[in-house]
């Protein structure tokens, strides 16, 4: 058992156990806080199925960023659509048996990788040559942009110039998911991958790539708009009612 | 005082996207209210001592309380989607104006003193500590938004940036620094029941004069009652129509609308607002508070609906709060609500828009018009951003769209439309809303308008457009003002009842 072995096996624990942790605290925390008054940005749905599906076209094909944005939209949607792939073709890693459709999405994944840093790259070019958008830029939107760019540019590097050996890698997953830790390959392009992905799980709950959880808890978006139907009152704003 | 000079911008054929101008509007801010209009609502006199420690608190209270707050903090990601989107930025530049610039005023603070990447890399994710300039820029730049809501159309994950303002604007109520113009209304309408402070005598007065014109024009006895006891409909109309140009035409237009159905109605004196700045400051109990008065009104009079005249951000109120402060609609669960559900007809809608109830009567052949008594008018509408982006008229989303426009093509000949992106909800704000409408800040309306005065720019024209129709008492307020300053005629604005006072058959005459 090499050191490096040791360090990435608790480096792990320790990012999934803060991603968990903070996602579970920061979506637990959304949920308890009231949304007192009814605030959909209207035209909005009236019904719940239809609140579902302006949520889906939200999440799924960035509706209002469409109606925004073409540009940042077309880098948005290659970003996350490839990373999605990517995600997905990484499953083979803590899988055993690999699921079947994991299997069918292995060649779609690996030309993804080259997508998700094309939009990166795109997202990022804004970030320098429209100047509104570089007026806002705060050195963490740059970081943020650099650590993903760098998980995507180190995982086509390790399958296009520096194999590693997968077997082994996997082998090291699938024990850390077993707590019975196993030799991870030494290898310096996946030590840089694994330890940016490691990062990117520990800044999760506690920057803005909190978009993910809190576009489901957007009032403009979640609320259905029936408010002469339905009375909406939060338990803090029902309390005012007993003192009249 | 002289209004401030200033550069009226251009009127250009497309709408261009303006290179930035940091602090071009670094030195427009509205008055400061005084001690005594503070206290009237329950506000500290002046900054208090400790302010920076008292805001953090009201923050974190506000924090607690608005899911949206929390969220919309928390979630943004710098896209960019929004930095086009806003009139004030459009019309000035600057960029604090672009509506992320103007969030990030107050998640600097948010990130500084509530996450633990604030607290420990405040450099790196842009937060920063509550200083003098930082509440003088929260001051400035949260009264150059009019909470219009276009930005949250197009954010990605629907950050609204009229909760990030109106956090803004509490927070500095809260501690004393509270803007003149909002909060002397406020003490109106809680000491008299109107944002203007028309007491009861001279509404009366007003109403009979109207009668007379009324009577004038048409032969008829067209009632304008005030607090009759029974009456079928209590409607609800913001004060400016009482007495402001163009606003009373629309009330006299209300008047005809229920001379010709045959419907009993009544104004109330103590309820005589549908105007609700509590909206405007972020305040729920203020907002509560005022809506309370109708719930009074109505059970005092004992009518059996609820009808509210043209004015965007009260029918946000009536519409979308009304049943969630006071028990209008359905469900309330206290006594009074109980009392006033019992007491409505709930086949009807509660609260009604006066579109919806004049579209109604129309749908139903119950109002007669004569169509070219319009046809010296080239109507456009303006879609109000209150209406458009925050309630609903009808059954359907959307009706906040339709009907207004069905009652205009009902009503008169020649209607065209503004360019698209400009009009339903994708409206411009007529750059006075959300506590805005006051003479200091004309620099910042005036270029607010910009977007709009483009817009009208186009079926002016294009179609020879003369008459913009619209729903809201501040639009209307605001374009008599600003229209001037573009070069055309103030007299252009009026509203959607306007045209049906003009074109109403009443009687046999």
């Amino acid at each position: 058992m090499t050191a490096a072995t040791i360090f990435f096996a608790v480096l792990f624990y320790a990012a999934t156990a803060i991603l968990v942790a903070g996602l579970a605290y920061k979506i637990a925390d959304y949920a308890r806080t009231p949304a007192p008054l009814k605030i959909p940005t209207t035209p909005a749905p009236t019904t719940n199925s239809g609140v579902a599906l302006r949520m889906l076209r939200e999440v799924a094909l960035f509706e209002s960023l469409f109606k925004s944005n073409l540009w940042i939209w077309v880098f948005a949607i290659l970003f996350h659509g490839a990373l999605l792939l990517v995600l997905m073709r990484h499953l083979r890693y803590f899988t055993e048996p690999v699921w079947f459709w994991v299997g069918w999405v292995q060649p779609f994944g690996l030309y993804a990788g080259f997508a998700m840093v094309a939009g990166l790259l795109g997202l990022w070019a804004r970030r320098f040559l429209v100047e509104r958008i570089r007026y806002i830029s705060t050195p963490s939107d740059h970081l943020m942009l650099a650590l993903l760019a760098g998980i995507g540019l180190s995982g086509l590097g390790l399958k296009f110039l520096m194999h590693s050996d997968i077997v082994a890698v996997k082998a090291f997953f699938l024990g850390l998911m077993r707590f019975d830790i196993q030799p991870l390959p030494s290898h310096p392009g996946l030590y840089i991958h694994l330890t940016l992905v490691a990062l990117l799980m520990i800044v999760f709950p506690m920057s803005k790539l909190l978009h993910a959880p809190g576009v489901f808890f957007s009032p403009t978006r979640n609320q259905v708009d029936n408010p002469r139907e339905k009375r909406h009152l939060a338990p803090w704003a029902a309390e005012l009612d007993t003192k009249n | 005082m002289a209004a401030p000079e200033f550069t009226v911008p251009e009127l250009k054929e497309f709408r261009t996207i303006p290179a930035l101008q940091p602090d071009a509007m670094a030195h427009s801010k509205p008055h400061v209210a005084n001690e005594k209009i503070n206290a009237a609502i329950g506000f500290p006199g002046e900054l208090v001592e400790n302010w920076q420690e008292k805001a953090i608190d009201k923050m974190g209270d506000l924090l607690s309380k608005y899911r949206s707050l929390k969220v919309y903090l928390d979630s943004c990601v710098h896209c960019g989607a929004c930095t086009d989107k806003c009139h004030y930025f459009l019309g000035t530049g600057d960029p604090k104006n672009m509506p992320v610039a103007r969030q990030d005023l107050l998640r600097g603070v948010y990130r500084r003193y509530f996450t633990p990447a604030g607290k420990l890399f405040p450099k790196l994710v842009g937060a920063t500590d509550l200083t003098r300039e930082v509440l003088d820029d929260w001051y400035k730049y949260y009264h150059q938004c009019s909470e219009c809501r276009r930005c949250s159309v197009f954010c990605p994950y629907g950050i609204d940036t009229a909760e990030i303002t109106m956090a803004g604007r509490a927070i500095m109520d809260s501690i004393g620094l509270g803007q003149k113009y909002s909060n002397e209304i406020l003490g109106k309408v809680n000491r008299i029941g109107n944002n203007l402070g028309l007491p009861g005598p001279a509404l009366e007065d007003t109403l009979q004069g109207l009668e007379e014109d009324v009577k004038e024009e048409t032969g008829l006895d067209v009632k304008f009652p005030l607090d009759v006891k029974g009456a079928e409909v209590l409607l609800i109309t913001p004060s400016a129509d009482f007495f402001a140009e163009p606003h009373i035409d629309s009330l006299i237009g209300y008047a005809k609308v229920f001379h010709a159905a045959g419907i009993s109605w009544t104004l109330s004196s103590k309820a005589s607002e549908a105007g609700n700045f509590g909206l405007f400051n972020g305040s729920y109990e203020m907002m509560r508070k005022i809506a309370l008065r109708i719930r009074e009104a109505a059970l005092e009079l004992g009518v059996k609906r609820i009808v509210v005249g043209e004015c965007g951000h009260a029918w946000r109120v009536a519409y979308s709060y009304w049943n969630t402060l006071t028990g209008v609609g359905a469900g309330g669960d206290d006594p009074f609500a109980r009392q006033l559900q019992s007491q409505l007809d709930q086949r009807y809608k509660q609260p009604m828009h006066i579109c919806e109830f004049t579209w109604d009567l129309i749908q139903r052949d119950a109002l007669k018009f004569d169509k070219d008594a319009n046809d010296h008018r080239i109507v456009t509408f303006h879609d109000s951003c209150n209406v458009a982006r925050a309630s609903r008229m009808g059954d359907t989303p959307g009706g906040q769209f339709e009907i207004p426009r069905n009652i205009i093509r009902a009503v008169a000949n020649k209607y065209y439309e503004m360019p698209h992106g400009s009009t339903h909800e994708q409206t411009f704000c007529c750059g006075g809303g959300g506590g805005v409408l006051t003479d200091e800040l004309t620099e910042i309306r005036v270029k607010g308008a910009l977007p709009r005065m483009e817009a009208l720019n186009h079926v002016v024209q294009a179609n020879g457009v003369n008459f913009m129709a619209t729903i809201c008492a501040i639009c209307k307020a605001q374009f008599t003002k600003v229209l001037p300053y573009y070069k055309f005629n103030r007299g252009m604005v009026g509203g959607v009842h306007q045209l049906v006072s003009t074109a109403i058959r009443l009687g046999d005459k």
